[in-house]
């Protein structure tokens, strides 16, 4: 069992909580990921690590509450346990020769994009981020962005926060004025990570994304987070937990991927429904 | 007295029933069934049984002791080299083991030896008094990665002898292929469950939830005070075919079609995880996991289910009796068939059209066998023109799995061979001081009791290392 330290919502549907996961935080690197259960008939997704504190043992995870499972960890509190909690998992972010590099995140997406961001920083690269959301409301982790990055720009999709717009707008107005990136790093739904790959492709930078696929045990054994990849004309098949989560964006399919992240939809639609049901039943019964 | 030439039958559900539900096919002995088998035994002087199994239980002594009723005594002396009896007695290939070497085979059926040891060990679990004493300890420490056959077999064999071990596991539960692969209907996990606890009882100390590799190094657990390693860690990836059509929605590996079934429990009512069910499916591969694959399917619901595979059925790997079973289930073999393509649902009209992605059928070819190959066996050849197309919902690619890259990686000085396995020695020995290997992560796919087989072997290697230190 691994005890949630802290818990803290960051908007409406999005949720940090630390984990209690020491020889997890011992070896975790920004870009790598957990596999949790919230209890003992749980199903295993997994969450990017969000960061991680060595000296108290704890990995943070940021989440959207979107099905079943998110609801569930969602209704944890802070204090309480849930039932498994392993990584780190898949390979690190490669951060090895990038001098400057801009961090594109969208949505909650955000919030694997600020480690990295932060990393950046701390290597001493220069760190233009643009973090996107579709309104006001949603807006999370702007101030740990300023705080890593040389440059911010927010975005909102309906133009209630900050400058309105999708990320690929800024990235391209800054790439068109000759902004030379060594790498654009980009974290958020397949369609914005796709199209940030075509704006950025369009200039001839490289892009590296990543790719959050259904998986069961992240550890190169089930197969079912296969996404592929086409290299010279060659499609290759591979596995996002133990090739990535990290990919060239260049090479990505992307619309196999989307296709793929759909393939339970009806069946987590339901199991959303009736989670929210039961814990509405549980919560009427108290009154 | 006259022997009955035939083994006892091992009771087992009616098809019809079994084919809908989850639970144990075969029922296993009564009391009178096992003294009977026990008794067509010959007890003859050579005892060929004991060479042809792969961890050398001695046969003639706990099937003497079956004979005379004293269970426990029995169980007693299979323990005393099988660290899963409950385990093997169910899924060990005996016909091409112990029970291939039998004497009463030659004129006969040979004796019923693993329906025997089941009827031993589920004996045991029922009426054994719990509470086997723990061996004195010796003061050393061994870690073992992998809690399947191969990693419970060492770590049972060392915890005998006064071994600290620690056993790491990478999923939530223990037993490795054992609770994700084999279904419940072949071998319930509450066996497997029972024999960890027997491990525990005897010290073995079991961490879940650790990637050796990724949370821990192999290097790691030598710097927390292990002095020897002995890496189980399985097969690992699996292989696809490389055809058109495999990304599409419906298409599992059999490790991913078993493990939502199997570990997360997905054919329960409601269960948190998904799973593709009914419709028709095919599952491509003739081996035991294919036909594990094939009886999930058919068990979730599924309408039809097919065996596709390229070879006839005098090649099919799978185990007779599972082949057998399978076919008295209704499950369809389509041999000498291969796939050449998935086919899916595309809606030119509608982009989000829901259905857009999911397989709808799978196009195949037909095949003769032509000229043995290398290792003997008659190579399959496209028949050419053949093509045909069977409507399908779900396709479970079980073709085999390559080998684990996360512990190669990770490990300094640790040899693997061109297929990625672990290259080890006659004693299990890897080319990295103190560290041991065996199962498939050495061999590639195979079974459990070679797996055992190879945990056995390092664990008396490790015992033979540590005591000379």
């Amino acid at each position: 069992m691994y005890k949630i330290a802290t818990k803290k919502m960051l908007n409406s549907t999005v949720c940090q909580m630390e984990i209690e996961a020491p020889l997890v935080a011992n070896k975790a690197k920004p870009g790598q990921f957990i596999i949790l259960r919230v209890d003992s008939e749980g199903e295993r997704i997994p969450l990017t690590i969000a960061g991680c504190d060595k000296v108290r043992g704890t990995v943070k995870i940021i989440f959207q509450i979107v099905g079943a499972t998110t609801e569930k960890l969602n209704h944890k509190k802070q204090g309480e346990f849930i039932q498994d909690f392993v990584g780190p998992l898949g390979k690190a972010t490669e951060t090895e020769g990038i001098k400057k590099v801009c961090i594109v995140g969208g949505g909650v997406g955000c919030a694997i994009a600020m480690p990295v961001a932060e990393e950046f920083h701390r290597l001493g690269a220069e760190v233009t981020s643009i973090i996107g959301f579709r309104n006001k409301d949603l807006v999370i982790l702007e101030d740990e962005f300023k705080a890593c990055s040389d440059k911010l720009v927010v975005m909102s999709d309906d133009g209630s926060y900050a400058r309105q717009g999708n990320v690929t707008v800024p990235l391209k107005e800054m790439l068109e004025a000759g902004e030379k990136f060594d790498m654009v790093i980009t974290i958020g739904p397949l369609i914005m990570m796709k199209f940030v790959v075509l704006t950025a492709k369009e200039f001839g930078v490289p892009v590296t994304v990543s790719m959050n696929p259904i998986m069961i045990d992240g550890t190169g054994m089930c197969g079912g987070c296969r996404l592929t990849l086409n290299q010279d004309g060659k499609k290759v098949t591979k596995f996002a937990c133990v090739d990535g989560p990290d990919f060239n964006g260049y090479e990505v399919d992307f619309d196999e991927a989307m296709s793929r992240g759909r393939m339970y939809f009806g069946f987590e639609r339901h199991a959303h429904e009736e989670t929210c049901n039961l814990f509405k039943k549980a919560e009427g019964g108290n009154n | 007295m006259a022997i009955n030439p035939k083994k006892h039958e091992m009771p087992t559900q009616d098809a019809k029933v079994r084919a809908r539900n989850f639970s144990e096919v075969a029922l296993g002995y009564t009391e009178e069934m096992a003294i009977s088998e026990a008794n067509r035994c010959l007890n003859c002087k050579n005892k060929p049984c004991v060479a042809g199994c792969p961890v050398n239980i001695n046969i003639p002594d706990f099937i003497t002791l079956v004979k005379q009723g004293d269970f426990e005594g029995a169980y007693k002396v299979i323990a005393q080299t099988s660290s899963l009896p409950a385990v093997c007695g169910r899924v060990c290939p005996q016909e091409t083991q112990c029970e291939s070497k039998c004497t009463l085979g030659i004129k006969f059926e040979p004796v019923g030896i693993g329906r025997l040891e089941r009827y031993v060990a589920d004996w045991h679990n029922a009426n054994a008094k719990e509470g086997g004493e723990k061996p004195q300890s010796n003061g050393h420490k061994v870690a073992i990665v992998g809690s399947g056959p191969s990693g419970l077999t060492c770590a049972g064999d060392l915890a005998k002898k006064g071994y600290d071990v620690t056993v790491y596991e990478a999923f939530h539960v223990a037993g490795g292929v054992l609770v994700y692969g084999i279904p419940e209907f072949r071998l319930p996990k509450s066996i497997v469950a029972k024999e960890v606890e027997g491990l525990k009882a005897l010290g073995v100390k079991v961490e879940t939830n650790v990637v050796i590799g990724k949370t821990l190094t192999v290097d790691e657990l030598f710097d927390m005070g292990f002095e020897a390693v002995f890496i189980g860690s399985g097969a690992g990836l699996p292989n696809f075919m490389g055809i058109p059509g495999e990304s599409l929605k419906g298409v599992y590996s059999a490790n991913e079609f078993l493990t939502r079934s199997n570990l997360m429990k997905a054919y329960r009512e409601n269960p948190d995880t998904p799973i593709m069910k009914g419709g028709n499916v095919a599952v491509v591969g003739g081996g035991n996991v294919a036909m594990d694959a094939a009886r999930t399917a058919l068990r979730l619901g599924a309408e039809k289910v097919y065996i596709v595979y390229r070879r006839s059925m005098d090649e099919l790997p799978a185990r007779k009796e599972e082949v057998e079973h399978a076919q008295e289930e209704g499950i369809e073999f389509k041999l000498l068939c291969n796939p050449v393509e998935i086919l899916g649902y595309n809606n030119p009209e509608n982009p989000r059209d829901e259905k857009n992605g999911f397989v709808t059928g799978m196009r195949c070819v037909k095949m003769e066998l032509g000229e043995p190959d290398a290792k003997g066996r008659r190579r399959p050849v496209v028949i050419p023109g053949s093509d045909f197309e069977i409507k399908v919902d779900t396709v479970v690619m079980s073709i085999g799995t390559s080998p684990n890259p996360l512990i190669k990686d990770t490990t300094e000085g640790l040899e693997v061979n061109a297929h990625g396995g672990i290259v080890v020695n006659e004693e299990g020995l890897s080319s990295k001081q103190g560290v041991y290997a065996g199962g498939d992560a050495v061999t590639g796919a195979a079974t459990v009791i070679s797996a055992m087989g190879a945990g056995k072997t390092a664990a008396a290697a490790i015992d033979k290392y540590l005591s000379n230190k």
